[in-house]
């Protein structure tokens, strides 16, 4: 049986149910045994403006998206102007062909450079500022088209149900995009019905009309497409497997871990998380009552850091989830945190800056901000994610790290993770520990909250205990809390909070630190969501007969320096991927190693990295063709 | 068994300035504990910077001194975390009122069950006397290098028009009636406000002691015309008795109308009351049934060291 990698992608007005089609789309084929990598492309916008979804699909797990499209579904013009070049040689476009004739100009979500680059083009090509146009080109290059009229379809099936309403029902346009590409790729139908019954299952008229719309799309296909050479017949499927968005992973990690208290406030990509919490907010408790969650919508991240601290002091395991904005304006009380030695999670669904910079775009620009966030000198953990799969384990061991060392931890995410849609294996809860630290359930009198101690941690009490009175403050304070200027005390309280990063190297195992998948002479260094496509762009060189060593770094604050030289020590190039201007790791690399980086592949179009592009750029690297700086550019 | 004020006192040495206002304040909350029979362990004072931020350092239960503008953030955390706790924050005028509007409003929405305290003083003493957001138009406090150029906020009108179900004003000098207002406050059920008319002897010259005193108004036959007047005294009624929007509004707009007083006559006292606005708490219990019996801060997280938390259900719903 040969391999099966196949991408799909839709698109539309943003409203118009790309998002829905896509996950009918996803669910199906996961359903059917294949692993997927999804991701939403959207602007910052409520309705009209383009989004599309990517869908790869492939019989092997997958860590990223590729640059070519196998399959491209559309039900307006936009699309097809904007993606009509990534559909590869002997992949097809099904379009709506109402549309053929639509010109450039009458599209008016399309802005002017990008208009300028098409008529460009066409104009290149000699053909017609139209729809019709840029098919033409796509044909060129050996695309198969698929013309249907979706208002026909409508047409004729509202004819067959006797049902007038369907003829003018546009949101029909994304179940019959799916429905023919799933006829067209020959996909068994019984799991599309299935998950359409599923998504609908609460409404049974709206899961009729979709029946039957579906249904006669996929019919419409199988009868009338033709020569399109992409199966997808199904394959073995994986037994406990899920199918995740990005911000689930860290949701349902926290809901593990035992955070019971999560304030917010809105921000685009984090809020996804706190409102699948809030959604989800009744927990079910092994051998007990049932638990909760407190999501508290706060009226800024100012008071969503506060109250985060105010839960946490009460010995709740308390976090908050936000982007960069958002944690800019968290970081007075980041350090408040800090010199009290509170324990708090901050999830940090990163996006591209500065400023509102591009939010709804991805970006990995947040790393030595989160590094460096706050005033003064005061320890803390900033703790990065690769995967989505990851994600859930390491909120667990976020909250640990917070408990154990009183620090706050920054658990850094992004939007490439949150608007991604992948299959991984049933996250297992029973690999989640649960470690407070040296949390009090009883105290001697004479408690003092912050007693000098051998490793600088001090017990710790919490608000409402008996005897375990504590004071906090912002000032420097002594042992009891309260504020002291005294230089001696002043040194030894720095002394004994800053000791902690040393401690924090010395007690967090080394896997958890950073995660080899070899050294070799050319070796990556990276981290965060740009692991995925790393991973698979060095599997594609692997086939070549070329290897390329990995290092994902996890903590990325405190440093392992030491870890990190030893493991690289025999790596004779290190080349650094992230999705960011300035290369933030290579710099903080540098810094703490005091080594080098050879090649920079960056990227901060605000679109994720694909596999091919990671690819592209290595190649060059191994054959001495690449600039110091690669700069990747793919993606609409 | 019930402490004494002296034991809501901490033995850390007090650095405000002689003859401050301040002290009435402590002391009032001390005798209002002490009166209450609060526990200490379960009782919080949060506060924000400055001189008032100091307070919950001599106060001798749990004491969070938090950022400047962010005390309500805080304490409204531990509050909802914890709703066993007796919580009150207290901070400056220039706290709470200046950098820390957005919070105050935002707290009178959400009616968390606990007490704000406002030190109002019309200036920013530690940073050397600064123009305060209850400071006049034009006024000019003795630091100052030109007459104010901005409006004052009226403390009590915001925090009607935000939502708070119990506001009411005190001066440091009447420690007596101040502690009966602080009880009435904590008593409250429901996020409750009260405005300290402090003065500031060091920097603000204009609103001092002699001043609220009424010094300056004395009549013909030497007789000392205080500011000052209790609302109770003139038959006030403030509270609300029935959840009827008439009766409410009414009652709000009495007490708007009250807090514009100012000048020769200044009223203290309850403005405004009403405990039919559910509280933070109770509009968590509606979705969350078991809340306050098993609140964040006790709900057991683990057994064995391991995650005791049953998501099975929602990774169902999620596998394919």
């Amino acid at each position: 049986m040969s391999s099966v990698d196949f991408t799909w992608l839709i698109g539309g007005p943003q409203g118009s149910g790309v998002e829905s089609g896509a996950n009918i789309f996803s669910r199906v084929c996961a359903e059917m045994g294949y692993q997927i990598f999804g991701k939403r492309e959207f602007y910052s916008n409520i309705k009209g403006e383009h989004s599309y979804f990517t869908v790869r699909i492939a019989d092997k797990k997958i860590h990223s998206n590729v640059n070519a499209v196998d399959l491209m579904a559309c039900f307006d013009a936009e699309t097809i102007f904007r993606h009509y070049d990534e559909v590869v040689s002997g992949g097809g476009i099904i379009y709506d062909s109402d549309i053929a004739e639509t010109k450039t100009d009458g599209v008016h979500t399309l802005d002017a450079p990008f208009k300028e680059r098409l008529h460009k083009e066409l104009e290149s090509k000699n053909k017609p500022f139209t729809v019709a146009g840029v098919l033409e080109i796509a044909k060129e290059k050996g695309v198969l088209l698929y013309p249907v009229s979706f208002k026909s379809i409508l047409l004729t099936l509202s004819e067959e149900t006797e049902n007038p309403r369907l003829k003018g029902l546009i949101r029909m346009y994304n179940v019959i995009g799916v429905s023919l590409s799933l006829g067209l790729v020959k996909m068994p139908p019984d799991s599309l019905q299935k998950t359409i019954n599923n998504i609908f299952s609460k409404k049974p008229e709206i899961a009729k009309i979709n029946q039957q719309t579906a249904t006669y799309s996929y019919n419409y296909a199988t009868a009338k497409f033709e020569n399109f050479a992409h199966t997808l017949l199904g394959t073995q499927k994986e037994p406990g497997t899920l199918l995740v968005q990005g911000f689930q992973g860290t949701a349902l990690g926290k809901m593990a871990s035992g955070c019971r208290f999560q304030p917010y406030y809105p921000i685009t990509p984090a809020s996804d998380e706190s409102v699948f919490l809030e959604s989800n907010e009744i927990l079910e408790i092994i051998g007990d009552r049932p638990g909760s969650t407190a999501v508290i919508q706060t009226e800024d991240e100012i008071c969503a850091m506060g109250m985060t601290i105010g839960g946490a002091l009460t010995g709740t395991r308390s976090a908050t989830c936000t982007s960069g904005p958002g944690f800019a304006l968290m970081t007075e009380m980041l350090g408040w945190a800090g010199i009290n030695e509170v324990p708090v999670v901050i999830t940090a669904y990163q996006r591209s800056g500065p400023s509102t910079g591009l939010p709804t775009r991805h970006g990995q620009d947040d790393l030595l901000f989160s590094v460096f966030a706050g005033h003064g000198d005061f320890p803390k953990i900033v703790y990065a994610s690769g995967e989505i799969e990851e994600s859930f384990y390491d909120t667990g061991n976020c909250f640990n790290y917070a408990d154990i060392f009183q620090v706050p931890v920054i658990h850094m995410m992004d939007k490439f993770h949150a608007s991604s849609v992948i299959t991984c294996k049933r996250f297992d809860t029973e690999k989640i520990s649960i470690d407070r630290g040296l949390l009090l359930d009883t105290v001697e009198d004479g408690y003092r909250r912050f007693e000098f101690t051998e490793d600088g941690v001090s017990p710790r009490s919490r608000l409402g205990m008996d005897n375990g009175i504590f004071w906090n403050t912002g000032d420097e304070s002594d042992e009891t809390g309260h504020i002291t200027e005294d230089p001696i005390i002043r040194v030894k309280m720095m002394d004994k909070r800053m000791s902690r990063l040393d401690l924090i190297l010395k007690r967090i195992p080394n896997e958890e630190q950073a995660v080899s998948y070899g050294i070799e002479d050319y070796t990556i260094i990276s981290w965060g969501s740009t692991i995925g496509p790393v991973k698979d762009a060095i599997d594609m060189l692997k086939k070549e007969g070329i290897s390329i060593g990995l290092l994902q770094l996890k903590l990325m604050h405190p440093f392992p320096s030491e870890y990190v030289s030893s493991l690289l020590k025999d790596a004779k190039t290190i080349i650094d991927v992230e999705a960011n201007h300035s290369g933030q790791l290579g710099k903080l690399f540098k810094q703490n190693i005091g080594r080098d980086i050879d090649y920079f592949i960056l990227k901060y179009t605000g679109r994720a990295m694909t596999s091919t592009e990671v690819y592209d750029a290595l190649k060059k690297i191994v054959e001495n063709k690449a600039e110091k700086r690669e700069v990747l550019m793919h993606g609409a | 068994m019930a402490l004494k004020p002296a034991e809501f006192k901490t033995d850390v040495h007090n650095d405000w300035c002689p003859g401050c206002g301040d002290f009435g304040i402590v002391n009032a909350i001390q005798m209002a504990l002490a009166d209450m029979g609060a526990p200490r362990d379960k009782t919080a004072i949060f506060s924000g910077i400055g001189c008032s931020g100091k307070t919950s350092h001599y106060i001798n239960t749990y004491g969070v001194h938090t950022l400047h503008g962010r005390v309500l953030t805080f304490a409204q955390g531990a509050k909802i975390a914890n709703p066993e706790m007796t919580v009150v924050a207290v901070g400056g005028d220039g706290d709470g009122l200046g950098i820390g509007a957005g919070h105050f409003v935002a707290a009178g929405r959400r009616n968390v069950n606990m007490t704000y305290i406002i030190f109002d003083n019309g200036v920013y003493g530690l940073t050397k006397g600064q123009a305060s957001p209850t400071l006049k138009l034009g006024e000019k406090t003795k630091s100052l290098p030109s007459p104010n150029t901005n409006s004052n906020v009226n403390p009590i009108g915001l925090a009607i028009a935000s939502g708070f179900t119990f506001v009411a004003r005190g001066y440091s000098y009447d420690v007596r009636h101040l502690k009966d207002l602080i009880v009435q406050a904590v008593n409250h059920k429901g996020l409750s406000f009260l405005d300290v008319l402090q003065p500031c002897p060091t920097y603000n010259d204009l609103n001092t002691r002699d001043w609220y005193a009424g010094a300056d108004l004395m009549d013909e036959a030497q007789k000392r015309h205080s500011r000052i007047y209790k609302l109770e005294d003139t038959g006030f009624e403030p509270t609300v008795h029935y959840d009827s929007e008439i009766e409410i509004n009414e009652k709000l707009s009495q007490a708007l109308i009250k807090s514009l007083e100012w000048g020769n006559k200044i009223p203290t006292g309850v403005f405004y009351k009403n405990e039919n606005t559910t509280p933070y708490t109770a509009r968590l219990q509606d979705k969350i049934p078991n809340y306050l019996e098993n609140p964040p801060a006790k709900q057991n997280i683990s057994k064995n060291g391991h995650s005791n938390t049953d998501i099975s259900k929602i990774l169902d719903s999620l596998e394919v």
